[in-house]
């Protein structure tokens, strides 16, 4: 039942607007005077109309909700499916709460819980790291450095980035191994007479999260301040404002949708990250989006891991929202 | 000393650092790879080697997973363009109401975790496939990762294009239909061209986006592989220098590719100076 009712909701919504669109226009309040299909003509109008469509029903609407739908379904083999074992449940979201349940007493499910908890701090510390060191960077490029300086210096940024992600991560894995450079340096210099295991210490993770996200935090931070006026700085440093109260009342509020844009894209990417936590976090570390890996490809429990994924998609949408509560920025102007 | 020596050496060291992080852990993964022990590390050397460039080339694997990766790059391409270019166009003509709606569901993939899409996008279409019958034909992880991946690229493309779309004079779209010129007519022959340049940008991000893809792409590619699933798996099972033999070659082909850039970016823009230079000249003349 559920499941017809994912196909019929984009439906219903399409129809409502439709039927407001004729209602407008009956009325006369449609500023259009020619319709759709009139101004594109045939072949225009059908070609807008079924990319569009496809993607945004297809592609993105119908396989969100599907997967919605699918999270309150029980796990259950291919033949019982659409069954009278095939109910709708809430079973996965009480493991995520309680984990496995003993008939005697009440009890939580602290890994997974803790695993969330660990994901969502990691994250917001890696954004707030991030944007300090890619501050003065952007500043720098947007405000301070010559055209010939600001052009080799994005080349320089953006070459990093054509290395994947997952080279990446290896990268810092040949750095930071025991048997690594940088423990060599360490023991050599005496700063350390054993080698250190980074990984094992997290460092690994931080550093590979914070470094994969480097350049999508200076981009939207650079773009922000860019359009400022220099004169602007001109004038506050003659009225005698100190350099940092230059950046806290003139800088900063001006480059807010960047901010804005740069903190939402890296705290959703390193939440949502696969590579570094698999290939950089230490054994005892369990990041979100590694259970729910786990759930479809060690246990094939699907449902689960669709709820798990929901979790974590509502986390992120609750961090956006209070980022453009926390900015006044609309949605559109961080997207840009 | 002055403050402004002082500031100056700050942004010098500050610059010095950033870049050192950028670009530290990439040379010492490039040192590695010529480097014949079995470990990669870059000290000590124990030889120099280019054997690894060799396991590298002869690994079937990669070389499986590096097809798959071009074939899914160039589907997304051709799926992610056109319909960047037609959701951009809708965005125009949408009925008002309907607008912030059909924005949210628009870019909302490029706000979603790439585990996130890949999940749905399996999930979905598994049972959508079987329901309608066309299971064999399009549950294979090539096409899944098309689909997967151009949810979120399309989005990427219809940003691009709006940005350009946005400095889209009207005048000229007037001008055309005042000459008599049809709806269907301004946008091959005037709105096209104007966008070209978009486009272009658009269809270069969205290979390169859909070859590096590791979130999305794990879960949708099913049983298939591409060539970042395979390094992946490498990197899973244990270190090995073709690895970094690997990485030597993308940085150097994407040198290679800046510099052209450059090059030929330096060379368009002293043709212009030199076109402005004449015409302000047959100007003066005139």
């Amino acid at each position: 039942m559920s499941r017809q009712f994912v196909f019929l909701l984009p439906v219903i919504v399409i129809a409502a607007y439709w039927g407001m669109a004729r209602y407008d226009a009956w009325r006369g309040r449609d500023s259009a005077s020619r319709s759709f299909v009139q101004r594109n003509g045939l072949v225009l109008s059908t070609f807008l109309v079924v990319a569009v469509g496809f993607w945004t029903l297809f592609m993105v609407a119908l396989p969100y909700l599907y997967m919605m739908q699918e999270s309150f379904h029980p796990s259950l083999w291919p033949k019982d499916r659409g069954g009278p074992l095939d109910v709708l449940t809430l079973e996965h979201y009480e493991f995520f709460v309680y984990g496995m349940q003993s008939d005697t007493q009440v009890t939580y499910n602290f890994t997974h819980g803790k695993a969330f908890v660990v994901t969502i701090l990691i994250s917001l510390a890696v954004t707030g790291i991030n944007f300090a060191l890619c501050y003065p960077i952007a500043f720098y490029l947007a405000q301070v450095a010559t055209l010939q300086k600001v052009r080799l210096l994005m080349l320089a940024l953006i070459l990093p980035y054509w290395v994947n992600e997952i080279l990446r991560a290896f990268a810092l894995r040949i750095l930071l191994a025991s048997e690594g450079i940088l423990n060599k340096v360490l023991q050599y210099s005496g700063l350390s007479d054993a080698p250190i295991d980074f990984l094992a210490a997290n460092v690994g993770l931080y550093m590979g999260l914070s470094y994969a996200y480097l350049l999508i935090m200076v981009f939207p931070l650079y773009n922000g301040i860019e359009s400022l006026d220099k004169n602007q700085i001109e004038a506050a440093r003659d009225l005698g404002a100190p350099w940092w109260r230059i950046h806290k009342d003139v800088v900063i509020p001006f480059a807010k949708p960047g901010i804005a844009s740069g903190c939402t894209m890296v705290f959703m990417l390193s939440a949502g990250s696969l590579a570094a936590p698999q290939f950089l976090g230490g054994p005892n570390t369990l990041w979100f989006t590694s259970i729910v890996y786990d759930f479809f490809f060690q246990s094939f429990n699907w449902a689960r891991g669709s709820a798990y994924a929901l979790i974590l998609l509502l986390a992120c949408i609750v961090f956006v929202m209070i980022v453009l509560r926390a900015f006044k920025v609309s949605l559109g102007e961080i997207t840009r | 000393m002055n403050s402004r020596t002082v500031l100056r050496a700050m942004t010098a060291l500050y610059l010095l650092i950033f870049f050192g992080y950028l670009f530290g852990p990439l040379m010492i993964m490039a040192a590695s790879a010529f480097n014949s022990d079995s470990y990669p590390t870059a000290y000590p050397i124990e030889s120099l080697t280019l054997k690894w460039f060799w396991v590298l080339l002869t690994d079937r694997d990669m070389m499986l997973g590096l097809k798959n990766s071009v074939i899914i790059g160039i589907g997304v391409v051709c799926v992610s363009v056109p319909v960047g270019l037609a959701g951009s166009i809708m965005m125009t003509q949408i009925y008002p109401r309907a607008r912030s709606l059909y924005y949210l569901i628009t870019v909302s993939p490029v706000l979603t975790p790439g585990v996130i899409i890949g999940i749905s996008t399996v999930i979905f279409w598994k049972d959508f496939s079987e329901l309608t019958g066309t299971k064999p034909y399009i549950y294979n992880g090539i096409i899944l990762a098309i689909l997967g991946q151009s949810s979120f690229i399309s989005a990427y493309s219809m940003l691009i294009i709006m940005a350009r779309l946005t400095r889209f004079d009207r005048a000229q779209e007037e001008a055309a239909l005042d000459l008599g010129a049809s709806y269907p007519q301004v946008f091959w022959h005037i709105l096209l061209p104007f966008l070209k340049p978009a486009l272009l940008s658009a269809a270069v991000i969205a290979f390169l986006s859909s070859f590096e893809n590791y979130n999305t792409t794990t879960f949708a590619i099913l049983a298939d592989k591409t060539l970042v699933t395979v390094i992946a798996g490498k990197v899973r099972q244990g270190t090995t220098p073709a690895l970094s033999a690997l990485g030597v070659i993308i940085i150097l082909i994407t040198l290679v590719g800046a510099v052209a850039y450059e090059y030929l970016k330096r060379r368009e823009e002293a043709a212009s100076a030199q076109r402005l230079r004449e015409e302000g000249g047959a100007a003066a003349e005139g």
